[in-house]
């Protein structure tokens, strides 16, 4: 291969930072676009929420238990649904369509960094997370009576950035290894589910007692006992034992994409 | 571009003895192991020069698309190699000189055409210029269009565009006028014979033979992943060599198989097909001995004839 090398030598390329940057900054742009106006995504994972919210929380305004606010403690439960759906149905959905309409496998043929098709996925669906907090924050304050610090309205608002991590990984192990046209019903049989199991849309304490036993092996039940630490309402069970759980889930989650990415790729 | 349409067609590569800028060298890929595994490509080899316009033909299933596929990088050969400006496809500095257009059931329905190629752009050093790309490819006017309001051709128009998008050297073509209506694909062979002109090389995979006759310097006619034939338009037709000659005429079965370089006759009533090697030659003797003979025609056998000829034998 002496000639080819003489004629064309190989010209090795690095973008640098600045080019990078406005390349991770239109693809997390269009992500973004692409999703909001895709009416089905948008309106649904803000809606459903909210319109829950609406329908339960609200209509406990006033009411306690003990210490406890009721539509506070409810708000919690569905920002963190908000969050996982904007991650689940963003993601896992999107990636498997884009998976089977053969646009990844252009994507992949062109020179766009792999991390940069990710991490746009990542921060839109935790810029949808966020946007779901701000409505159901702004909704609790204005019709539920419920008080919040300034600290806890921030922490509330801090917390897609972490939402998303676990929910993303899981959401590109399902993107990447169900049958495209199966995905959103797939993401529904484990979304539904894990929600209720994990006290997001009741409180845990209102399930049947079985019911209540498979809570400590979901992600969605950690996340929501942190955003309930939040305002001091989480159970007796340690932060940092909810912290590593999350912390746990996200790297099985990307340890078996990793794997499954690594067979398609031989197999392809 | 009528101009380029009316131009004649020059079967020329543009640089015939160049390096190769991409090759495949050798290359078996085989699907699956065992028993149930299936060897997509057995023995592959090919090159392309800068400039060339070279057609991939073959019937569904010959091993096009794998051919593609490792070309860009997106599959590994079981054995041989890929090589793109003598580096691994799958680099990065492999991939900023290559534009693809692939069989894309569906792109982002909610963005726009201008959206779209602003979001490749950015994928390259050194794009062409919004302007051009939205040009060379005929999207002037639904720049602004959402992607689901487009229309086939349009949405193929699109596909284009983006290969273009990093001025690339090496573009890729797979089935590029699927679903296009014969205007839009005569004015997309227009626009990939000016980026030939460009210097820019050009690999299409197509299953419109005429389309590879019409565009293309060299065929590549690959079945059941090896090739098994490779050469100018006309020399590919040529495989198939012998012309066939139809007329009317009074002359019996008998005395047309008297003729030298005849090799098949096929009467009906009066209107009779010869196939002949040298159809000149048994052209005169015909008029020559039937004074009365009429409606004659001459014809060359069609690329199809010899795709069939070549890519029809014992499954």
């Amino acid at each position: 291969m002496a000639t080819l090398a003489a004629s064309f030598p190989a010209r090795p390329y690095s973008r640098t930072a600045r080019s990078s940057f406005q390349l991770f900054a239109k693809e997390t742009k269009y992500e973004f676009l692409k999703l909001f106006r895709t009416r089905s995504f948008s309106l649904s994972v803000i809606g459903f929420p909210v319109m829950f919210y609406l329908i339960f929380g609200i209509a406990n305004r006033g009411a306690h238990q003990g210490p406890v606010d009721i539509p506070k403690y409810l708000l919690a439960g569905y920002a963190c649904s908000g969050m996982i759906s904007a991650a689940l149905f963003g993601i896992g959905v999107g990636l498997a369509a884009e998976r089977a309409a053969g646009w990844l496998e252009l994507k992949r043929a062109s020179p766009m960094p792999p991390l940069a098709y990710l991490l746009a996925k990542c921060i839109t669906a935790q810029a949808f997370g966020l946007a779901v907090v701000a409505v159901l924050l702004a909704l609790a304050t204005a019709f539920g009576g419920v008080h919040f610090s300034l600290r806890e309205a921030l922490l509330l608002l801090l917390m897609p950035l972490v939402a998303a991590l676990p929910f993303a990984a899981l959401s590109l192990l399902i993107g990447l290894s169900v049958p495209p046209n199966a995905a959103p019903g797939i993401v529904n049989l484990i979304y539904m589910p894990m929600a209720v199991l994990s006290g997001l849309w009741l409180p845990l304490r209102m399930l049947p007692h079985w019911m209540q036993i498979f809570a400590p092996a979901l992600p969605a039940y950690h996340l929501s006992q942190i955003t309930l630490g939040i305002f001091g309402y989480q159970n007796e069970s340690s932060m940092a034992g909810h912290w590593a759980a999350l912390l746990g889930f996200t790297l099985l989650a990307l340890g078996t994409c990793w794997a499954v990415f690594h067979r398609a790729e031989e197999n392809a | 571009m009528p101009a380029t349409l009316t131009a004649p067609e020059v079967h020329t590569p543009a640089a015939p003895l160049a390096a190769p800028i991409a090759t495949l060298s050798n290359i078996t890929k085989r699907f699956g192991s065992g028993t149930a595994s299936i060897l997509a490509l057995d023995g592959l080899s090919l090159a392309l020069r800068p400039g060339e316009i070279v057609a991939l033909l073959g019937p569904n299933g010959a091993g096009k698309s794998t051919a593609v596929r490792l070309l860009l990088g997106l599959s590994s050969p079981t054995t041989g190699q890929a090589r793109i400006f003598g580096q691994d496809p799958r680099t990065t500095s492999a991939r900023i000189r290559i534009g693809a257009m692939l069989q894309v059931a569906s792109v982002p329905k909610t963005l726009k055409v201008r959206e779209h190629i602003d979001l490749f752009r950015s994928y390259y050093p050194s794009p062409l210029p919004v302007a051009e790309i939205v040009g060379i490819a005929q999207l002037e006017g639904i720049e602004n269009r959402l992607f689901e309001t487009l229309s086939g051709g349009q949405r193929q128009r699109l596909l284009f565009a983006l290969a273009l998008c990093g001025d690339p050297e090496l573009i890729i073509l797979d089935e590029p006028t699927v679903g296009m209506d014969i205007e839009a694909r005569r004015g997309l062979w227009g626009q990939i014979r000016n980026l030939a002109a460009r210097g820019k090389t050009v690999l299409m995979t197509t299953h419109y033979l005429e389309e590879a006759d019409a565009l293309s310097h060299r065929i590549i006619v690959i079945d059941r992943g090896r090739i098994v034939a490779e050469g100018t338009p006309a020399e590919i037709k040529s495989r198939s060599a012998s012309r066939k000659i139809r007329c009317h005429t009074s002359l019996s079965s008998t005395q047309i198989w008297a003729i030298p370089g005849v090799i098949a006759v096929d009467l009906i009533g009066t209107r009779v097909s010869i196939s002949a090697g040298n159809a000149e030659a048994v052209v005169r003797t015909l008029l020559a001995t039937d004074q009365g003979l009429s409606d004659l025609e001459v014809v060359s056998p069609g690329l199809e004839d010899a795709f069939l000829a070549l890519t029809t034998g014992p499954r």
